[in-house]
């Protein structure tokens, strides 16, 4: 009886970890993740399919940072995976805010230029028909 | 005639300051007439930049959203360098500085005696300028925390009231930090061997527009202000060669 319960587990352990790497690499396949913010998240994939096939594994790593339950030693890795991940997020964010800073002030540096040229634009017209109007006149 | 030497830029910061910004164009414009005035209009939703641009005296800048005074005051450090000024002067939009004291500030500055010049509100005891117990308090412990990150003297860190050399303002038009930046910058710019100065100026209740820091965003605003303090004193030093060549010409 006993016997089953486990080997249940483990049967849904592979399927989800499995269904998880492959999920991310559609992502990617469908370009809706970007290879180089793929690798965390791959890398945590494989890390749990490892695991969920060789069971012995987790009863090393829970013996190893001694915690009693092997199943805790799951959540620590799983923790750490999130923990990582998120960090990951935390960086890409305040590149793109920093960024998108800059590209806001150039925008509205390079407006402004545009802003002066047409003025300058208009009053060399102005003149233009200005001296035309005279010449006109003249003849 | 000499003032002609130096082209002068002042930055004003505006965002929603409908109430004031005209006022002070136009008397920016009669006291200082060789000065270029920039209004960096931060995605006011007031008209502030409409105003500002109906004087005729002042360039505008429009951002595109809001940015914040970091970026906003940026934007202007980055104009100045683009068109090769010589001094930048940062001044509120909100009626709080003084346009007289203008000079003070800039006269270290013309004398080489100082990179940057802060206007403050502390430098002489007694000044009469009120301030709340609790703001009080946070500006003890910045000047106490930047005494301690770079061995220098600076009572009024908060103050946005500031003129930089084509240096200073060349180094901070990449360097400027964003959210709260005034207090980083007096360790950003002290880390990296600029000299700063402080002259005593008077400021006035502001006139139009409302203090950032409200009570409920006061610890937010403390920790994350010495927490930015505390690292823009353990990074490295930025400044590099390419910067000392605008040093002295």
């Amino acid at each position: 009886m006993k016997e089953i319960d486990t080997s249940n587990v483990q049967l849904i352990a592979i399927a989800t970890s499995l269904f998880f790497f492959l999920l991310i690499l559609y992502l990617i396949k469908k370009k809706r993740i970007k290879e180089e913010y793929s690798l965390l998240w791959i890398f945590f994939a494989v890390v749990f399919i490892i695991f969920s096939f060789w069971r012995r594994g987790l009863d090393y790593i829970a013996e190893f940072i001694g915690v009693a339950y092997p199943p805790a030693a799951l959540f620590i890795i799983l923790l750490m995976a999130v923990f990582l991940i998120l960090i990951e997020f935390s960086i890409i964010i305040s590149r793109l805010s920093d960024k998108n800073k800059v590209l806001a002030q150039e925008i509205a540096l390079l407006r402004l230029e545009i802003k002066k040229l047409r003025k300058k634009k208009k009053v060399k017209k102005q003149e233009e028909s200005v001296a035309g109007d005279q010449d006109n006149k003249e003849s | 005639m000499s003032e002609k030497k130096h082209k002068g830029l002042i930055i004003i910061p505006v965002y929603n300051e409908s109430a004031s910004i005209m006022r002070l164009i136009y008397e920016l414009a009669e006291i200082y007439p060789h000065w270029d005035i920039l209004v960096v209009n931060d995605a006011s939703s007031d008209g502030s930049g409409e105003l500002a641009e109906s004087t005729g005296k002042a360039i505008v800048i429009d951002l595109p959203y809001n940015l914040g005074i970091g970026g906003c005051v940026q934007t202007g450090f980055r104009y100045a360098r683009n068109h090769k000024y010589d001094i930048a002067l940062q001044f509120d939009g909100d009626g709080q500085h003084r346009v007289e004291e203008i000079r003070k500030l800039i006269k270290p500055i013309r004398d080489d005696e100082a990179d940057v010049v802060i206007g403050s509100r502390f430098n002489v005891r007694h000044n009469g300028y009120k301030t709340q117990t609790l703001r009080r308090i946070g500006i003890k412990i910045f000047e106490w925390l930047s005494f301690v990150l770079i061995r220098q003297k600076i009572t009024d860190h908060t103050s946005g009231f500031r003129a930089y050399n084509r240096k200073a303002f060349t180094f901070l038009a990449d360097h400027y930090p964003t959210d709260f930046p005034e207090p980083e910058v007096v360790i950003l710019l002290g880390r990296n061997g600029f000299r700063m100065k402080e002259v005593f100026t008077q400021m006035l209740r502001r006139q139009g527009g409302v203090s950032s820091i409200t009570l409920a965003r006061g610890p937010y605003y403390m920790i994350k202000v010495m927490l930015s303090m505390i690292m823009a004193s353990v990074r490295t030093r930025i400044i590099n060669e390419e910067l000392d060549g605008y040093e002295r010409d």
